[in-house]
């Protein structure tokens, strides 16, 4: 009795230390859990730079693949090859999804219309490369009945336009509204405000969206398989197969070839250091330029 | 008034370079003085430059008017290319739709040589390694977002979020090459024999330890999906208010019990609206898949037995299908896998714009 009359609270007390244990044990969980998610980012490129850099050298840039059994050779043309590719993406793809950005931030904004192609968009991105891969074989290879680098670049444009319509838009909506009304207010029309006042602002923005979208399709190998197809000689020829870089990887890997297993994990450094060191280089440039209009 | 002036102005023609300001006050007409100092003299008072530009540029309201138009295409064209992949695909599967009906998603024949076809072990493989896949992400995608938004220190929460977010930079076809030659070896020596040691009586982990079949494909599938989900977990729970925690706190709520009382309580439509967007990513992917599923169309209750999935066979086998048929049938496969992945994303999109609508994150 005594004892309770000194410690009125001992059973809350003791409660409260375990919700407090509990606390700390979600704590732990969370913890390893994040540890788990990083460790096989951490374990991909330890194996990257570890098997790709053993078996990269300059032969790597500069030759074709060679013939089973002969050792050696590299993957020049498919690195030519995808970057055509993606040029020719880019090319479609870049336009074409800033200008969807545009109307849904400067025009469509809260309109019916505009919620719908935002949602199309949204949805448009979760498709499946190889079905966009596939439907482009349908329209362009089937009716030419030959596989083409023009085919495989646009169905990597299609790829890219709904994310870019999206950054576009984001970034777009975070222009201040004094800035437009400042240019209408000095009698700019509206376009012209558009693409020289709004698009420049958020230029930083719209580019790293650009590139998101650019670093998203240049590892994209399900749409080539059977639109670029892949050639193992050097080709610039955009109405003839071509080949691209993560398409070697992909056959190189599932070869049963060490020699060429080890090109495969040298294409794939490769790859990835491209597509790190290309968005790098642009934010970089990007984030520059726009310091410099600023000042 | 008028005479006075008109005795101090010198005669207009005399003195060439004409006093303007001079002149405006006397009322000379502009046309007159327009045509005195001509139309192109640059610096005019009566147009300012701005008025001049404009003049210049022609009518505004045609170019605006054009200028959003070119806009309204581009955005339409997003419907365009929906349309054009469905239009495509209906159009090169007739065949197979034709022959097959219903049937082809209810069969497991998948013979090329006599022309017979059905989907059920491709369907069945993608459905269960997508499974297997959620089954496992999210546990971790979500304890990783709780940890990063409500729990780590502020000076690691950017470099944590960048590093998940790489996950997601990281191409498909270098995701199976680690998973061919370091993740199969890893769960063929270790994990799944004691999988079969302690787990085989379910009967879900026998028959031959390759390496390669459902689980290895799950379990690439999961890493491939946690950046997705997880990025999507830390959106809907910073939209969470805060002081919803804070409430939470003052009345005495633990850390857990706040996060799960006020975050977790508040953010779960998003969060499962981020689960389904990540099944949808899952049901379509690709390389990785297929080159660890083991590309063996048979249905089998077993994990460790190899498998085939959608997007798979369409991937090995269709630069290959020769014959119409053949063709269509894997079309037809690539239609289904479209019309549910567009069914999936759009169901999860509604659910997190349920959530985020309300959010300050990106208004002005």
């Amino acid at each position: 009795m005594a004892s309770i009359a000194q410690r009125p609270y001992e059973y809350e007390d003791r409660r409260r230390s375990l919700r407090i244990l509990q606390s700390h044990f979600v704590t732990g969980l969370a913890v390893i859990a994040t540890l788990l998610v990083v460790a096989p980012l951490v374990a991909i490129f330890a194996y990257l730079l570890f098997k790709g850099a053993s078996s990269l050298n300059w032969a790597f840039f500069t030759q074709i693949p060679k013939p089973v059994g002969e050792v050696g050779g590299g993957m020049g043309n498919a690195i030519l090859g995808s970057g055509i590719i993606l040029a020719i993406g880019s090319v479609l793809g870049v336009p074409v999804g800033i200008a969807a950005g545009i109307y849904l931030a400067e025009f469509g904004r809260g309109g019916r219309l505009a919620n719908a192609v935002r949602f199309t968009a949204d949805v448009l991105n979760g498709v499946p490369s190889i079905v966009v891969g596939m439907s482009v074989y349908a329209l362009i290879v089937m009716r030419q009945k030959h596989f083409s680098a023009w085919s495989g670049g646009i169905a990597l444009g299609i790829m890219m336009i709904p994310t870019i319509t999206r950054t576009t838009e984001e970034m777009l909506l975070l222009v201040p509204h004094p800035i437009r009304e400042a240019a209408l207010g000095l009698g700019l029309p509206n376009w012209r405000s558009v693409l020289s006042i709004t698009l420049p602002t958020a230029s930083a923005g719209i580019i790293t969206g650009c590139m998101l979208a650019f670093a998203r399709v240049a590892g994209e190998t399900a749409p080539l398989i059977f639109t670029a197809f892949g050639n193992a000689f050097w080709s610039h020829r955009l109405d003839q197969p071509i080949a691209a870089l993560p398409l070697q990887i992909y056959i190189y890997a599932i070869s049963p070839y060490d020699d060429w297993h080890r090109l495969a994990w040298a294409g794939a450094l490769v790859l990835i250091v491209l597509i790190v060191v290309s968005v790098a280089l642009v934010r970089y440039a990007a984030g520059r330029a726009v310091l410099k209009g600023a000042t | 008034m008028e005479p006075k002036r008109a005795e101090t102005t010198p005669p207009e023609n005399s003195e060439k370079p004409i006093d303007i300001a001079l002149a405006t006050a006397r009322g000379v007409p502009l046309e007159v003085l327009n045509r005195e100092i001509g139309v192109e003299q640059p610096p005019s008072p009566f147009l300012s430059p701005v008025r001049l530009f404009l003049n210049s540029r022609g009518d505004a309201a045609l170019t605006d008017r054009v200028f959003a138009g070119l806009m309204l295409l581009a955005a339409l064209s997003i419907f365009a290319i929906v349309i054009f992949i469905l239009k495509e695909l209906i159009g090169s599967s007739q065949l197979s739709l034709h022959a097959f009906g219903w049937h082809f998603f209810f069969r497991s024949a998948w013979d090329p040589v006599s022309g017979d076809f059905g989907a059920l072990p491709f369907i069945y493989g993608t459905v269960v390694s997508s499974l297997l896949a959620l089954i496992i992400a999210v546990p971790l995608a979500v304890g990783t977002a709780v940890f990063i938004t409500e729990m780590c220190p502020r000076i690691l929460r950017q470099p944590l979020s960048f590093l998940t977010e790489l996950l997601a930079a990281i191409p498909s076809v270098v995701y199976g090459l680690w998973a061919i030659f370091v993740l199969l070896p890893l769960l063929r020596d270790h994990i799944n024999p004691f999988l079969i040691k302690t787990l085989g009586w379910t009967g879900l982990f026998s028959g031959y330890n390759l390496g390669n079949g459902m689980l290895a494909a799950g379990v690439i599938l999961a890493i491939m999906i946690l950046p997705l989900i997880s990025s999507i977990t830390r959106e809907v729970m910073t939209a969470v208010p805060s002081n919803q925690r804070e409430a939470a706190l003052a009345l005495g709520a633990t850390r857990w019990e706040m996060i799960r009382v006020a975050v977790l309580r508040n953010a779960r439509i998003g969060i499962v609206g981020g689960v389904i967007l990540g099944l949808g990513r899952a049901l379509g992917e690709t390389m990785a898949v297929a080159m660890v599923i083991g590309n063996t169309p048979h249905i089998s209750k077993s994990l460790l037995d190899a498998g085939y999935s959608m997007a798979a066979v369409i991937a090995n086998e269709f630069a290959e299908a020769s014959d119409d048929m053949y063709r269509s049938a894997l079309i037809e496969i690539g239609l289904a896998l479209f019309i549910v992945t567009i069914l999936v994303n759009a169901l999860a999109r509604m659910l997190v714009w349920a959530v985020t609508r309300g959010a300050p994150a990106r208004a002005h």
